[in-house]
């Protein structure tokens, strides 16, 4: 789960890039943008949960 | 962040200059509060790993990453790696000379950029080092650090100051005036910000943190007085690194600098009056670090924005950055179980980001949120997992976490062999029964 959540990041990353190259229009390059960065959101809590521990890990 | 830096001035230049070496007083401010939101039996290490980690990045950024930061547009050695894509250029990696070698030579405004360089690239350092607390080995902070000053500071340095494919959004597809970052929030606080949660994530939290039931332990911070003072001391350091910002990155006039001036202790007072309220509606009296975690993270908000908006703005930046905070931290450690000593994921990653998006907002350039958002975007979707990876890795080779009996006698007593306060009686943590 941890390792999936920072590999959708980086795909959020290059939306955001492509949206910059394919979209001239001001409105749909910003709409795109915020779009690679709502995947960028949801891999970091991907990535969040899963690096959750469960309760009791951290006691010796 | 125009492609060709125009010439300073004499007295721009002089001004400049004495304002970046008032700028290790945030360095050293940071230094405090991480020693001080620590536990006592980990202290002299805590500082002193502050001090290597200061040490080490200037090595680092010396040997490797200065050449690969770059020079100013417009000065030798600028010109950079481009990749032309999609009928743009990429400018995405620098060029500058091996060892810092000419740099007596450069025009003034090259070196200046480069001991700003130098020094930010040793305050992203630290940040991660405060998060990693009373677990985190001094030799894996060093090795960390010489990671984040030999690769990834650099890269992001070159994007963002030294004429790279961020700072030309606005030039290769309109967007305002491209990324702008002033102060550091980007390169030095959110990338500083993101290292933390990385450690913290390959690190894992302090050991008894964490129960098998009820809420989570509160380890408090074992001096107030090193908090509070190095949150004064920090303000002065950060005054003097967001007027040396405006002039180096913005080339703003002279006559700008004391209305960023004010927005910088605007943004930090309305920090720490929001928590001060929020903390004493919530828990009946303020909270002291809370106070401090506010206060720096109204700083780092100023970071991004204090020489593009009006007082006004950075009132408004500081309250919102105050209200978070509180409930941020709140939300990292009793909901998604993130221990944060230092707070530097609320403090430096949201307050970086929040100021970064009010510079977007308030500034008068049409297309400026948008060439923000990209720069967040890079950071979050490319640096965080570079980073994690990077770290994991070096992890394997050299792990960051002390073994058991370290952490249960504490950081100073097993790496230093002696500790901060050798007159104190240690007493016996409970949480390790």
């Amino acid at each position: 789960m941890k390792y999936a959540g920072l590999l959708v990041m980086p795909a959020g990353f290059f939306l955001s890039i492509a949206a910059l190259v394919l979209f001239p229009a001001p409105a749909s390059r910003a709409a795109f943008v915020f779009c690679g960065l709502a995947v960028e959101a949801l891999g970091l809590v991907v990535a969040v949960r899963g690096h959750m521990q469960p309760r009791g890990e951290s006691r010796p | 962040m125009t492609p060709i830096a125009p010439a300073m001035t004499d007295a721009a230049f002089a001004l400049a200059l004495a304002l970046l070496l008032l700028a290790p007083l945030a360095i050293a401010g940071v230094a405090l509060i991480n020693t001080g939101l620590g536990r006592s039996r980990s202290a002299a290490q805590a500082l002193l790993g502050n001090l290597a980690i200061v040490a080490v990045t200037a090595i680092v950024f010396a040997l490797i990453g200065a050449s690969v930061a770059g020079n100013l547009p417009g000065t030798p050695g600028s010109e950079g790696h481009i990749l032309h894509l999609a009928g743009k250029p990429w400018n995405w990696l620098g060029a500058g000379p091996f060892l810092l070698s000419g740099m007596a030579a450069a025009p003034a405004q090259a070196q200046l950029a480069l001991l700003f360089e130098f020094l930010a690239v040793a305050m992203a350092a630290i940040i991660p080092w405060g998060s990693g607390a009373d677990r985190f080995r001094l030799t894996a902070g060093c090795a960390a650090a010489a990671v984040m000053a030999g690769i990834v500071f650099p890269l992001l340095a070159h994007w963002v100051w030294a004429g790279g494919w961020l700072s030309q959004l606005g030039v290769n597809f309109s967007l305002g005036a491209g990324f702008l970052d002033p102060g550091g929030a980007a390169t030095v606080h959110l990338f500083g910000g993101l290292s933390a949660l990385a450690v913290i994530w390959i690190a894992g939290p302090r050991k008894g943190k964490f129960p098998k039931e009820g809420l989570a332990t509160a380890l408090p911070g074992h001096n107030a007085v090193y908090i509070l003072f190095g949150c004064m001391v920090a303000l002065v350091g950060w005054l003097g690194w967001n007027l040396a910002g405006a002039l180096i990155w913005l080339h703003a006039p002279l006559s700008a600098l004391p209305v960023t001036a004010i927005n910088t202790v605007l943004s930090a007072s309305a920090a720490l009056a929001a928590t001060f309220v929020v903390t004493r509606v919530r828990f009946g009296k303020p909270d002291a670090s809370l106070c401090a975690n506010a206060w720096l993270a109204g700083l780092v908000a100023s970071s991004a924005c204090a020489a593009l908006i009006t007082p006004g703005a950075a009132l408004a930046v500081g309250l919102i950055a105050g209200i978070v905070t509180p409930l941020l931290v709140e939300l990292l450690e009793l909901a998604v179980s993130i221990d944060d000593p230092s707070g530097a994921i609320t403090v430096h990653a949201a307050g970086g980001l929040l100021g970064l998006l009010a510079a977007g907002i308030f500034a008068p350039q049409q297309g400026q949120l948008v060439a923000q958002l990209v720069g967040i975007a890079t950071l979050l979707g490319l640096v965080l997992p570079l980073v994690y990876l990077l770290f994991w890795i070096l992890n394997r080779v050299h792990p960051f976490r002390a073994d058991p009996d370290g952490e249960r006698i504490g950081m100073d007593l097993h790496e230093l062999g002696g500790g901060a306060y050798p007159e104190f009686v240690i007493h016996r943590d409970e949480s390790y029964r």
